[in-house]
């Protein structure tokens, strides 16, 4: 335990040093801020323009599309602002950063987290919560679903910490790969905003049990808005997101080590 | 009447040498393959349920919409929606001060960093672009172009999208002469390229004012308008209208490009110089 509070100290340091350097260009600064705000932002005015000529989208309303959308922009925001550096582990390998960052007394996958911080990432949370915080305003709560609610949000913030650590280690293999990992984390990301209804069955249980987005919020969704599953699914899978966020991150971080006992230096 | 001279083949030459750069990097390629298929397939399923709620949106069917699906991931990288190609050379150079070696070559900046961006998107076109339209023809039921002319239309507005694409990331890259640091100017303009060029969302399907707006807007001629003229949305002289748009923007934006560029080399410093 002191020891995790250890290297969450090392991380904010780093962070920090980060947060400090991108203000050499503040312009740029808050451009990207609003940017990164706008891009986003413009993602659901899309799904807005897509009701436009609809009632429905297979058989999910707006808000409660705005609440699926939400629940998974807030759990990637969350993932790529404390996490999402990783993506950049082929570039420390091609020039030999990996190797001066593990010489240093702190983890390495702490180290190649909090590099390049940037709170610029924070444009995505603010834009999640105000479409989330909107769309809440329509569901009906109970305690038992705020409980479900705030359990959707860590294990879906989880689950795409699992995705872009264990993606990103293909490129101990291969440096230039970076993209692959892309189909997996924003492409998750993608899926989600939409109701799964819309996919076949197959892709569902792919979605289920071989890349688990759909407990990012898919099923705790189900139960917070109080709608039959269209796919029968077991009930209890709606309750099932922090275990569905365990096994992401526990074999995430398997798959890290592997990569970096893999790993042999550019030099070598 | 001008013939093929030297400075000519000078472009082809920086074209070829760009086109065999990327090519180096045979597994971003595979990847980003894999990557485009996966949000193409995404894409197709949304579309289909909103064109099976709405049969006849825009005034496309399901077919329609699939087939604009894949033809968006198929340029998305070939016009460089949201930013990157050579441009991002540009704009590491300026940031750098290399720049200065760039203009006193005996060669335009502007011609030598389009001649570079064409030959990297023949690249992207090949691989990036062809390779997920095959995955998603298995997949799914696309259409094929409607007619030979409107394939010939087509080929003639995939490179004219480059072009207007480049014009706008040249002038995001200038922005570096006076900002230093092109990024945020850059995500600001990825943000308004996703929106307006149709990748998100077909622009026949925004309403009223919007959809005039964004049908007018420069990033209407990187996906919506080769993708309506291989629909066969776009025939007769319609056709014509659609391409003397884009050669309209590329000429505005080009234009722009050469001013931008005097005023920076005329005002600013070169860093270290």
């Amino acid at each position: 335990m002191a020891e995790a509070l250890q290297h969450a100290r090392r991380y904010l340091d780093i962070a920090w040093l980060w947060i400090r350097a991108a203000w050499a260009y503040p312009a740029s600064f808050v451009m990207l801020a609003i940017g990164n705000a706008m891009i986003t932002s413009l993602d659901f005015v899309g799904l807005w323009i897509m009701f436009s000529h609809l009632d429905d989208l297979a058989g999910f309303s707006l808000a409660e599309v705005g609440f699926l959308y939400g629940a998974s922009s807030l759990g990637l925001g969350i993932a790529d602002t404390l996490i999402g550096s990783v993506e950049r582990i082929g570039t420390y390998v091609r020039t030999g950063r990996l190797d001066q960052m593990l010489t240093k007394p702190v983890p390495l996958l702490v180290q190649v987290c909090a590099d390049q911080f940037t709170l610029r990432r924070l444009g995505r949370i603010t834009q999640a919560l105000v479409v989330f915080g909107w769309a809440a305003a329509y569901v009906d709560w109970s305690p038992l679903r705020v409980l479900v609610t705030v359990s959707m949000v860590a294990s879906g913030a989880a689950v795409f910490f699992g995705l872009f650590v264990g993606f990103s280690c293909i490129q101990f293999w291969t440096t230039d790969a970076s993209e692959f990992a892309n189909a997996f984390t924003y492409g998750g990301a993608t899926i989600t905003q939409y109701p799964l209804s819309i996919f076949p069955r197959e892709v569902l249980v792919a979605l289920t049990f071989v890349i688990p987005v759909a407990f990012v919020n898919w099923y705790p969704a189900l139960f917070v808005l109080g709608r039959d599953d269209p796919f029968g699914m077991p009930g209890w899978f709606q309750f099932a997101s922090p275990l569905a966020a365990v096994v992401t991150v526990a074999a995430s971080l398997l798959v890290w080590r592997t990569g970096v006992r893999h790993y042999t230096s550019t030099g070598s | 009447m001008r013939t093929i001279g030297g400075s000519d083949l000078l472009y082809v030459a920086i074209a070829t040498r760009a086109f065999r750069r990327y090519s180096t990097y045979q597994a971003a390629t595979l990847a980003g393959i894999f990557t485009n298929s996966v949000f193409g397939i995404i894409g197709s399923f949304a579309y289909l349920a909103l064109w099976r709620a709405n049969a006849n949106a825009g005034g496309y069917d399901s077919g329609d919409a699939v087939t604009y699906v894949w033809l968006g991931q198929a340029l998305l990288m070939t016009v460089a929606v949201w930013g990157g190609g050579t441009t991002d050379d540009l704009a590491e150079r300026i940031r750098t001060g290399d720049v200065a070696i760039d203009l006193y070559r005996p060669i335009g900046l502007v011609q030598w960093y389009l001649a570079g961006d064409l030959g990297r998107a023949c690249y992207h076109l090949l691989t990036r672009g062809l390779a997920p339209t095959v995955v998603g023809a298995v997949l799914f039921d696309l259409k094929a172009p409607e007619s030979p002319v409107a394939l010939l239309g087509f080929v003639l507005a995939v490179p004219l999208a480059v072009v207007v694409s480049f014009g706008i990331r040249f002038l995001v890259a200038s922005s570096a002469f006076w900002l230093l640091d092109q990024s945020g100017v850059k995500v600001m303009s990825g943000a308004f390229a996703i929106f307006f060029s149709g990748l998100m969302l077909p622009l026949v399907l925004f309403p009223g004012w919007l959809g005039t707006l964004a049908q007018a807007l420069p990033w209407a001629a990187f996906i919506q308008v080769p993708a309506d003229i291989w629909l066969g949305k776009r025939t007769g002289g319609d056709l014509v209208m659609a391409l003397g748009f884009q050669v309209l923007w590329a000429v505005v934006l080009l234009g722009c490009c050469r001013l931008v560029l005097g005023a920076a080399t005329r005002k600013v410093v070169v860093q270290g110089g």
